[in-house]
């Protein structure tokens, strides 16, 4: 064979990859960037010296609760849950190879939320007690959807989006049910789970989501290569040595996991997971894994759109109302693009 | 290498429906099989049991005396391949990008991209003669261009034995000549055992070594084409009347169909 041939396949595909890698790079920068920038800036601004001098225990009056107490939590919270939420919501376009495919969008963190409210308001929980209820009922409610979605050996990836929505619908209304029946002290607790937001981040928080991410994030990322070739559909999967039903069982309870810590610590912010594997794809371009693109793209919107709730408009805006506002119109946009020329992430 | 696959006794189903009953069956190994029956006829669903996607209710397949079944997913895929019937191409992958996922059963979970990659890419492409097409969207190419590609992506898969579910369907007549001149010529020169499941008899015929006939799951006849086909196996396979006659072009058998209109001779 020609070296030469070689070298051109060799080529092309390292220029696709180099993109890539750029893009992962500019991403990380912007999400540092984005962070640092939500530390320093606000009602009261600081120096990138006194927000420094913060984070390595030094003493630095007049930052250190503003900065330590306040803004170091909420920000690092929204970097741990704009990763997890980026990372599930492109592990379920991936591998459902359709971009409607997004927890978000089938139910499963309409789930985590219908559960944590009849917690709170039917059985009186709080605290922990009541993300532990989330977490199990966000698995149950994925495995829930999955089963009804089996047919012929296969959980077919239309029939599982349809029937995520009707649950999605249902859970809504357990939500508002148990909204009606609500105290006002349960109410508070409550919308905490229904609005993503970000006040109040506890670092006890912060580190359950960390934990999870780490854990469950690591048993996505080891799985790129084979949902790669599950794109290409169970048969030809399968035929590449993909074991299909296996790698669609580990990584769907792996992203429920992310989402469901993630809707724990955060609440479900709108649209975050649906909207990171689009975005990345527009940007990394046809090559490679989305998964740590779409992450740091969902580092980079919560940041961004908790940044804005917070100062852009006359008043405070949670974090999910402002991802809430970008995302409608993409979700119809997607519906109309979907229905003229079919298609996938 | 000269790789066994056989077939014993299998019974394939979906839900409470049996669709294959009981099958035993030989791929002469260096040969070119073709697969025909009418449809429904448990073709494809034979084919998705080789690669293990569909566990036997009885039976087993076997490559070289092993259940295919138990063996690892990896080791199985370096030995055996298949082209599905429609395979889904992610939007906007290159030519390249999707030839090399055939590399996967090659690759270590964490493994980089070896030179022995993109080599099998580059040989692929060439035998498939896709290599200029090696950075364009696999969306813009045409239906033959396409067919070629994917083609290219399970022959970089190397494996010794490459089954195909009806390669040809979709394309006009001069590329599924062109597809089955291509999956010749990989046989001849690299010896790989080459089983399709085809839907045109006569196509299947002529370039089948060995041909195979089934009739609701059940095998109804195998062997050499000019040997098995003759109007007596058309009428019980396809439920239809025909002549066979020696095909002009290469001396196989050529089945004419008879309906009931445009029939001049009794």
């Amino acid at each position: 064979m020609e070296d030469r041939d070689v070298a051109r396949v060799r080529g092309g595909r390292r220029a696709r990859s180099r993109r890539r890698r750029v893009v992962i790079a500019v991403l990380c920068v912007l999400v540092v960037v984005a962070y640092a920038g939500s530390l320093m800036l606000g009602s009261t601004s600081y120096t990138l010296r006194e927000v420094l001098a913060v984070i390595v225990g030094d003493d630095a009056p007049g930052a250190q609760f503003v900065v330590g107490r306040l803004r170091l939590p909420r920000a690092t919270l929204a970097v741990v849950v704009g990763l997890s939420f980026g990372l599930a919501g492109v592990t379920f376009q991936t591998l459902l190879r359709n971009p409607l495919a997004s927890p978000d969008i089938i139910g499963v963190t309409e789930g985590a939320s219908a559960a944590a409210a009849v917690a709170i308001v039917t059985f009186s929980l709080s605290g922990l007690v009541v993300s532990g209820v989330a977490v199990a009922a966000g698995l149950g409610i994925a495995l829930a959807i999955y089963l009804l979605a089996y047919r012929r050996g296969v959980a077919a990836g239309t029939r599982l989006i349809l029937i995520g929505i009707g649950v999605a619908a249902m859970m809504q209304s357990v939500i508002s049910w148990q909204l009606e029946r609500a105290t006002n002290f349960q109410l508070a607790e409550a919308l905490r789970w229904l609005t993503g937001s970000l006040n109040g981040a506890l670092w006890r928080d912060v580190v359950v989501v960390l934990v999870a991410l780490v854990v469950l994030g690591t048993l996505v990322l080891v799985q790129t290569r084979d949902l790669a070739a599950s794109q290409l559909g169970d048969d030809a999967a399968s035929a590449l040595g993909v074991r299909v039903e296996r790698l669609r069982l580990l990584t769907i309870v792996a992203a429920v996991g992310l989402v469901c810590f993630a809707t724990a610590a955060s609440g479900p912010i709108a649209f975050l997971a649906f909207l990171c594997g689009p975005i990345a794809a527009r940007i990394v371009g046809p090559r490679g894994s989305l998964l740590v693109p779409s992450a740091l793209v969902g580092a980079l919107l919560t940041l961004l759109a908790d940044f804005a709730g917070q100062h852009a408009f006359g008043t405070r805006l949670p974090v999910g109302v402002v991802t809430g506002i970008l995302g409608a119109p993409y979700l119809l946009y997607l519906i109309v693009r979907i229905n003229r020329v079919g298609g996938t992430l | 290498m000269n790789p066994r696959l056989e077939i014993e006794r299998l019974t394939l189903g979906y839900g409470d429906r049996d669709v294959v009953h009981g099958l035993d069956l030989v791929i002469p190994p260096g040969e070119v099989t073709a697969i025909v029956g009418p449809n429904a006829c448990g073709k494809s669903t034979l084919l998705r049991s080789m690669t293990r996607l569909l566990p036997p209710r009885t039976g087993r397949v076997l490559l070289d005396g092993k259940a295919v079944h138990s063996m690892p997913a990896k080791q199985l895929a370096r030995r055996l391949g298949l082209l599905p019937q429609s395979p889904i191409a992610p939007e906007g992958i290159t030519v390249g990008d999707l030839v090399g996922r055939g590399r996967h059963p090659h690759q270590r979970t964490l493994a980089r991209w070896s030179l022995a990659d993109d080599r099998a890419v580059t040989s692929a492409l060439k035998a498939t003669d896709t290599l200029e097409l090696v950075d364009r969207a696999v969306d813009e190419l045409s239906g033959g261009q396409r067919q070629r590609v994917w083609i290219a992506m399970a022959l970089a898969q190397q494996s010794e034995i490459l089954l195909l579910d009806e390669p040809t369907t979709f394309l006009d007549v001069s590329h599924q000549v062109e597809v089955l001149d291509l999956l010749t010529e990989l046989n001849r020169s690299k010896g790989t055992t080459i089983v399709m499941v085809l839907h045109d008899l006569n196509l299947a015929a002529r370039y089948a070594d060995h041909l195979i006939a089934l009739r609701e799951g059940r095998l109804y006849a195998s062997g050499r084409p000019s040997e098995i086909l003759e109007p007596g196996l058309v009428e019980h396979v396809f439920g239809m009347p025909s002549r066979v006659i020696p095909d002009p072009v290469s001396g196989k058998p050529l089945m004419i169909p008879i309906g009931r209109f445009h029939v001049t001779e009794g």
